[in-house]
């Protein structure tokens, strides 16, 4: 005999207005194939999908794009500035994807280094200002530095969006504090973005009150990318309703859990 | 008597009709219109405009879409 269980009701994820079921956000790229990149995406039950901005291939017009196997109706295609190492290029594929694409939601990177592909956060800032102006609605790939998560959302970010761990690393939550004080801070939504690696990598990563996730490589390295995703959609929900619910202290020495007292002679 | 133009089409040189349009352009590379962002001399050209904006020569393209990416 098995009794049902229904999960607490859960609040949306709210990011410039627009509003979302799911706290998982996930990455388009490096998937060995198209249909196994749809049916993760499918199984991570996301609802915001990213993709980049490059060059057609002018050999092979005739290959079906991304907007043939994500159907743009049912996913919010956030498009990104990735490989953007100056303001002025990232402004400027900003305004090509918006011209290209669906909403005028922009995830901004602006790279300072190619080995750790860290943020220059100068050039973030930077864009930030410029696109701002211009309508955009900014959400800002940078590090865990506090200060700079200010910054970004004084800029006028509608998302700040702190790593993990580097992008494609996946190290996991290297530094909670960092993340957990950021959190507590800002008053825009904080979107952990890179690094994460496993589900107990984004169970600990929600515990710390974020308010979402955006993960690419764990699923398109896992070697079953949608049973990941399965996995990760049940990570996303545990921690973020572990956080909720308020955690049990630490302590350093042990508190039995059965009574006592009644024990025999 | 009319000379081809030269553009460069996403970094490679392309010869085009005097008198080619963008919408000329992407038709005879097989683009469809709806799936392209189209950038002109560093100026983004709406898709309402493709069909009025004609090329120069020495004219710079970018043709870009959206790819898979993180």
């Amino acid at each position: 005999m098995t009794t049902s269980v229904t999960d607490p009701i859960e609040t949306p994820l709210v990011i410039g207005e627009r509003q979302f079921r799911s706290r998982l956000l996930v990455g388009t790229g490096k998937y060995k194939d198209n249909p196994t990149m749809v049916e993760a995406i499918g199984a991570s039950g996301a609802e915001v999908v990213t993709v980049a901005v490059r060059r057609i291939d002018l050999d092979r017009t005739k290959e079906e794009g991304i907007l043939f196997h994500l159907d743009p109706e049912k996913y919010f295609l956030l498009a990104n500035t990735a490989g953007c190492y100056t303001a002025e290029d990232a402004i400027r594929y900003s305004r090509l994807a918006r011209e290209a694409g669906f909403n005028e939601f922009v995830k901004l990177e602006v790279l300072g280094d190619q080995e750790t592909l860290l943020p220059d956060v100068a050039g973030l800032i930077e864009a930030t200002e410029t696109l701002v102006k211009e309508g955009f609605k900014v959400m800002a790939y940078t590090n865990d530095d506090l200060i700079t998560a200010c910054r970004l959302e004084d800029a006028g970010c509608v998302s700040v969006m702190p790593l993990a761990s580097p992008i494609g690393s996946g190290l996991g939550l290297i530094n909670p504090y960092n993340i957990r004080t950021i959190k507590k801070r800002l008053s825009v939504p904080v979107i952990v973005d890179a690094g994460v690696g496993t589900a107990s990598d984004a169970c600990v990563t929600m515990e710390q009150g974020v308010d979402g996730i955006l993960m690419n490589t764990a699923l398109a390295e896992a070697r079953d990318p949608v049973g990941m995703a399965h996995a990760m959609r049940h990570a996303v929900v545990a921690g973020r309703q572990a956080y909720l619910s308020g955690r049990m202290p630490t302590r350093e020495i042990a508190v039995p859990s059965s009574p006592t007292t009644g024990m025999m002679d | 008597m009319s000379e081809e133009l030269i553009i460069k089409t996403n970094g490679e040189d392309r010869r085009v009709e005097p008198g080619s349009t963008i919408v000329d352009l992407l038709q005879s590379l097989d683009i469809d219109p709806r799936m392209v962002a189209v950038e002109l001399n560093r100026v983004i050209v709406r898709k309402t405009e493709f069909e009025n904006t004609k090329l120069s020569d020495g004219d710079e393209v970018e043709l870009v879409h959206f790819v898979g990416g993180g």
